[in-house]
């Protein structure tokens, strides 16, 4: 016995060759968020758990933290994953909300505008960090900058 | 000018032969496996708390930019994290990444594991008991941290 289907009359769009965006977005999504459950799990339990958690932090912990290559690529990987990650999530809601194609283009606009500001701006921080700025009070930094 | 009036025409009295059809509130659509279900809550959800962390972040990376001004700049800014409103709100910072984080590893397995799919349940109520688990790990040893000194 055989059962016959109708052929589905939904509009859609047929892809004709070129790279798939949407599959590698949807793909993103999932590599990234693997890869950020290890990063801000580990990321909030430095931060938040150990020692005295959030009434540690301070800019000596922090010079502390990113004076360490270990920590500045973690922070540095963190930092693009979760922006971009993110930004793919605003961007998807974007979509499904905003009906109206200029209001649509303004905010995805504003999104990526944030979103390669932010990225330039954290990455320069973290790699242009000095945590021992010249003229700046002994107490406020890491015990490493009076130690030598 | 002619003061003929338009719009003048009767309406159409219902005929008591052919009443009007009564409607009623339209209940759940039948045949939905979806709407109200607790799947469609962990999207709404997923998508509330993600909103929210992407907020966050735009801000923890500018708070934290401020390493590259001063110390005292810093300092300033990140002590207000420190005061108890805001440590209530890192409270919710975390449960939000939390059960985002967790409910968006059940949409993984959902999405390349049949057993995933066939247990989409199941996986709701691990979720939820593994955030309750993270929050009791997390929210007593925090608000000691936030409220002593």
């Amino acid at each position: 016995m055989t059962v016959s289907i109708e052929t589905p009359r939904a509009p859609r769009t047929v892809r004709r060759g070129g790279i798939n965006w949407e599959k590698w977005g949807w793909i993103y999504m999932r590599v990234s968020g693997v890869a950020l459950v290890v990063l801000i799990f580990g990321h909030l339990f430095v931060n938040l758990m150990i020692g005295h958690g959030v009434k540690a932090l301070d800019f000596a912990f922090v010079g502390g933290k990113l004076s360490n290559p270990f920590w500045q690529w973690w922070d540095t990987l963190l930092l693009w994953l979760a922006l971009i990650h993110g930004a793919n999530g605003m961007r998807t809601i974007t979509n499904d909300y905003a009906r109206n194609n200029l209001v649509n283009l303004i905010l995805k606009g504003a999104i990526l505008a944030a979103t390669i500001v932010l990225l330039i701006l954290g990455t320069l921080v973290i790699f242009t960090f000095d945590p021992c700025p010249a003229g700046a009070a002994a107490n406020l930094l890491p015990t490493f900058c009076s130690a030598g | 000018m002619p003061g003929k009036s338009v719009g003048t025409a009767v309406p159409s009295a219902p005929q008591g032969k052919y009443p009007l059809p009564k409607f009623s509130k339209p209940k759940a659509p039948a045949g939905t496996v979806y709407r109200g279900d607790p799947g469609m809550w962990s999207w709404v959800l997923h998508r509330i708390t993600g909103v929210a962390i992407f907020f966050f972040l735009l801000v923890h990376i500018l708070d934290t930019a401020l390493v590259r001004v001063s110390p005292e700049a810093y300092n300033a800014v990140i002590g207000t994290y420190k005061n108890p409103i805001m440590g209530l709100g890192e409270v919710a910072l975390v449960a939000a990444i939390g059960l985002h984080a967790l409910n968006g590893l059940r949409i993984i397995l959902i999405d390349f594991w049949a057993w995933g799919t066939k247990h989409q349940r199941l996986l709701q109520w691990i979720v939820i008991i593994l955030w309750i688990v993270l929050l009791v790990g997390f929210v007593p040893r925090h608000l000691i941290n936030v409220f002593s000194e």
